[in-house]
């Protein structure tokens, strides 16, 4: 029983928490509402036997890339969304549109209900039902398979970062400079 | 015990947020932000059927998806920036030419 309130609770504040970052018109505010999103569903990781991914969702997400986001939304000092005229004239404004995109969303809805319908007897299962919790949680299982199975993923990984990084180097490079 | 399929539902309202978002939204770093709700609520399907299943593989492949994620929002920052020199503004409507 403690364990289903807690999934409750981290769900619900994960879902309200990103809900609020779409509705803030102020970047800093929907940060800050990002992290505490990630927290609730590093919590969330905890409750299906993997602390590592936990951990690194921390590490990483709220540790290095929500800085990042927020270290650029204070360089570029530009808190609100702007509304210009011209914006609101935008030929996509029209109502035909927003209905189209209206009976869209709909339709897709109905579809993933369809679904989840049709795979209710497979997902009904309770999710820690096979495997054992421990040899889940453990990371020298994990670095195992990490580094036997998923070697060539893993230095694929490593030539993207590299790539990454000169990327952003090039591209935030004034122009004055060349 | 928690059923895998309220994990899934979870996942899927999350990655429905960050779609809404991206379509909602008119700041470029509020669709950057989307776009990380969106790779979450994968990873969250990753972990789940991962544990459903008693395997590890899900773990592992959120950490590539973790990667990307940092790899995508370091080149999109970057890009962001240098628009924002461009036009002094964050609305994605403003960049509508590849070149000027």
């Amino acid at each position: 029983m403690p364990d289903t309130i807690l999934f409750y609770l981290l769900a619900g504040v994960a879902i309200i928490a990103s809900a609020l970052v779409i509705g803030q018109r102020n970047p800093m505010y929907s940060i800050m509402l990002l992290i505490a999103s990630f927290g609730a569903l590093s919590g969330l990781y905890i409750t299906l036997d993997a602390p590592f991914v936990a951990m690194a969702q921390i590490i990483v997400y709220a540790g290095a890339i929500m800085v990042l986001f927020l270290f650029v939304v204070m360089l570029l000092n530009a808190p609100q969304e702007d509304a210009a005229e011209w914006d609101r004239a935008h030929p996509m404004r029209r109502p035909g549109f927003a209905r189209f995109g209206a009976l869209l969303a709909g339709l897709l809805i109905a579809q993933l209900a369809w679904a989840l319908m049709r795979a209710s007897s497979l997902v009904e299962t309770p999710v820690a039902g096979r495997g054992d919790a421990a040899a889940l949680s453990s990371v020298r299982a994990l670095g195992g398979v990490l580094f036997t199975d998923y070697m060539f993923a893993f230095e694929a990984t490593s030539v993207l970062i590299l790539v990454a990084m000169v990327g952003a180097v090039v591209l935030a490079r004034r122009e004055d400079d060349r | 015990m928690i059923p895998l399929s309220h994990y899934l539902i979870v996942s899927a309202i999350l990655f429905a947020i960050g779609t809404a978002g991206v379509f909602l939204r008119k700041n470029l770093i509020t669709i950057l932000l989307s776009v990380e709700i969106m790779l979450n609520a994968v990873n969250l399907t990753f972990v789940a059927f991962g544990r459903s299943q008693g395997t590890v593989d899900g773990q592992i492949i959120t950490f590539f998806v973790m990667t990307v994620a940092a790899a995508e929002a370091a080149v999109g920052l970057a890009i962001v920036i240098g628009l924002f020199r461009h036009r002094e503004s964050l609305n994605p409507d403003a960049f509508t030419t590849l070149k000027w």
